[in-house]
């Protein structure tokens, strides 16, 4: 069902395989909650291979793995070969002659889980690169959408905060824009990457304006770690303008539901209080959506091994 | 010395009248003796192909000393010679850097003993290329420095600039700056546009070039030096290189094959060989330069050759090292812009051999009575597919892997002594 052995970003699927990936992931909830037999994919090997650190990401695959039965491996990165400067093509190659069959890799450069996906045989998940992307996170925040709001199209999506460092906001433009929902993004102009208007969505440097008639309010973290100075003066007006909070909700439709991929920054980008409030905010749904993607994106990806066993 | 000899039957290629016409060239003592005279000893038949002067690249990296398993002077000047390239202008950033007397002559020595064809080395303005302190520009110039510059990297405090300017310019020195800003190009690797950010690569306007240009300027009128702009690749920067020069000041100013040839989107999937400095500029740019790239703002195109290994260039793209190597398929490569009737072989030669001669004030680059016999003779129509292992650099990253080029270059003579022959070609 998927044409490519890897999963790399959300730009290469077409909108079938979107919605392929959504359909199998609702089809492990029983009730609204993820139950399932384990598969006996035993023979299968996945290895987590995380450059950069995450701990949600990585458990959820680790979780997702287990559930289908595969052997999962975290690969121990902090006190392996890359710190006795081994070249990542290289660790490429070694896991290779290992034989997993699927590896799931985060690494802090774009385009880094590409290059290692062009010098092995299994199939590779991004879990995200640098500031490229991260399919899943995209895919689990539709899966949330559906469930919660119960359609995944015609909808007006803004999302909010440091568009420039987040791999998350270019998924989800990618996957939006592919189903037909209108896509704004709010942000300081310092956090909004030169041409986005060109990726077809419409930008808003305030938050008033540019949350007018939208469906779903997408947080995303302030990446303080990707800083290299200077693109806001204080965390506290970066909140007074931008951080979500009970004022500025009003202007975004009463139905407006609340999504972050966390970790989150509370008092920074959101406001607690509201990040809490189950009536608007879905954020721990998305965690849960998360693991049914992230099988979903495993057993379609081993699927033609699948049909051998 | 090389023997007397005619080169008859060739079509030679004036830059300065701007004509190709059927003649024959008379070598004697290494010079250019006689255009259209009598034979006069050995006679070498030309059978029609081209011959022009030799190619003078302008901004290469030969790895020596530091980083020989790059490149050396035995495989540059190989790999120049067998692509019609008759001299190297070389940039000073090697380990350690060309920055004092001692370094260049050893440099020179080097060159003497192992390259066949001329080297013309330029000298760090600043000591480590580190933009703090003024290098011995005096005694490097003693020593056989024809320029100065502070290699791919903007001088960053412009109060330094100018009083490394002023040093120069009492020394009647040219300069070769590299225009990016060095605040904006610090840690980038593309330009700022749709396509980086769909990429997600850390990227800078492509006003940085501009900004970097406007600053250079105005430093360079102030102490009224002869500045080459080494590599203009942006529309507007392009536009204040015209402007500057009917303005009357002494600005020249280049361009790399590549950037004329390639745009960011040949990127594509994080190709690292085309992670270049600058970075490639958006399709319109590089369409925009090519469009005007016949009259004359931009004076030379080179190819920036920087040769890296394999290790450097097998990483994420932000990671991977800048550059390119291309004396070898420079030629080749402009004459993609000939075949593609974007210039005429006499104007192509203008901007690859007579006007790097005259702006670093070299007796070459001309075919003309009594200038040294550094020729090119060559087939411009032959297409061949670049094979990047074929290559005679000891670094194998050209951006023209498996692209079609044209030209094949039959005979390379330096003063007068043919130092390169292809092997197809024996019937000449």
């Amino acid at each position: 069902m998927l044409e490519n052995k890897d999963l790399l970003s959300i730009n290469q699927l077409t909108k079938d395989e979107i919605l392929s990936i959504i359909k199998k992931a609702e089809s492990y909830f029983r009730n609204n909650k993820i139950t399932m037999k384990k598969k006996d994919l035993n023979r299968f090997t996945q290895i987590n291979l995380f450059f950069e650190n995450s701990t949600r990401t990585q458990v959820s695959f680790e979780i997702a793995g287990t559930l289908l039965g595969a052997n999962v491996v975290n690969f121990p990165l902090s006190n392996s070969s890359q710190s006795k400067g081994e070249t990542l093509l290289d660790l490429a190659s070694t896991l290779n002659s290992m034989n997993p069959d699927i590896l799931v890799i985060r690494h802090p450069n774009s385009g880094a889980v590409q290059l290692i996906s062009e010098k092995v045989k299994c199939s590779v998940v991004n879990a995200g690169d640098g500031n490229h992307e991260h399919p899943t996170q995209a895919l689990l925040d539709i899966l949330t959408i559906k469930k919660r709001i119960g359609k995944i199209s015609d909808l007006n999506i803004a999302i909010c905060g440091d568009i420039s460092h987040s791999r998350v906001a270019r998924s989800n433009i990618f996957c939006h824009t592919k189903l037909g929902n209108k896509i704004t993004v709010i942000g300081p102009k310092t956090l909004i990457p030169k041409d986005i208007e060109k990726l077809g969505v419409q930008v808003f440097y305030n938050m008033v304006d540019g949350l007018r008639d939208i469906d779903v309010i997408m947080v995303l973290r302030l990446q303080k770690e990707r800083m290299d100075g200077g693109y806001f003066s204080s965390e506290r007006e970066y909140f007074h303008l931008y951080g979500l909070d009970d004022r500025k909700m009003k202007y975004a439709k009463p139905s407006a539901i609340i999504m972050h991929p966390g970790p989150m920054n509370r008092g920074i980008e959101i406001d607690g209080d509201l990040a809490d409030n189950i009536d608007k905010s879905v954020i721990t749904m998305q965690v849960e959506a998360g693991l049914a993607i992230r099988m979903s994106v495993l057993e379609l990806l081993l699927k033609q091994k699948i049909e051998n066993v | 010395m090389s023997k007397t000899k005619t080169l008859i039957n060739a079509i030679l290629i004036d830059s300065k009248s701007l004509t190709q016409k059927r003649g024959s060239i008379t070598i004697e003592d290494g010079l250019i003796h006689r255009i259209n005279g009598p034979s006069k000893g050995k006679v070498i038949d030309c059978k029609n192909y081209c011959l022009a002067p030799g190619v003078i690249d302008l901004g290469v990296h030969i790895c020596e000393p530091g980083e020989r398993h790059k490149e050396s002077f035995k495989s540059a000047s190989m790999a120049a010679a067998s692509g019609g390239v008759t001299s190297i202008v070389t940039f000073p950033n090697t380990k350690p850097v060309i920055d004092n007397p001692e370094i260049l002559e050893f440099f020179m020595k080097r060159a003497r003993e192992s390259s066949k064809v001329r080297i013309w080395p330029t000298a760090a303005i600043t000591k480590k290329v580190a933009g703090k302190e003024i290098s011995e520009l005096s005694f490097l110039q003693d020593a056989g420095a024809i320029a100065f510059t502070n290699g791919l990297k903007a001088v960053k405090n412009p109060k330094i600039l100018l009083k490394a300017l002023n040093y120069a310019s009492s020394l009647d020195g040219l300069f070769i700056g590299h225009c990016e800003d060095y605040y904006f190009s610090k840690g980038i690797s593309a330009t700022s546009s749709v396509f980086a950010t769909t990429m997600g690569l850390p990227s800078a306007p492509k006003e940085a070039e501009l900004l970097g240009l406007e600053r250079d300027s105005l430093l360079a009128k102030l102490s009224d030096i002869n500045y080459h702009a080494s590599q203009i690749t942006t529309k507007k920067s392009f536009l204040k290189i015209k402007e500057l020069k009917s303005l009357g000041n002494k600005i020249t100013a280049g361009i790399s094959i590549h950037h004329l040839l390639f745009d960011e989107t040949d990127i594509n999937n994080y190709r690292t060989f085309f992670k270049l400095n600058p970075p490639l500029r958006p399709t319109s740019d590089k369409l925009f330069i090519l469009q005007n790239i016949k009259n004359d703002t931009i004076d030379t195109i080179s190819s920036y050759h920087l040769p890296q290994d394999e290790e450097s260039k097998r990483l994420p793209f932000e990671k991977a090292a800048f550059g390119a190597i291309g004396l070898q398929t420079l030629l080749p490569a402009c004459l993609k812009l000939v075949k593609d009737k974007i210039l005429d072989l006499p104007q192509l030669f203008k901007k690859i051999s007579e006007n790097p001669a005259k702006l670093l004030n070299i007796k070459s680059g001309i075919l003309e009575e009594g200038y040294p016999a550094d020729l090119v003779l060559f087939d411009p129509e032959k297409p061949f597919i670049v094979d990047r292992f074929s290559l005679l650099s000891k670094a194998k990253n050209t951006p023209f892997d498996g692209y079609k080029l044209y030209g094949e270059v039959i005979k390379t003579f330096v003063n007068g002594k043919e130092i390169y022959q292809s092997r197809n070609k024996n019937d000449t």
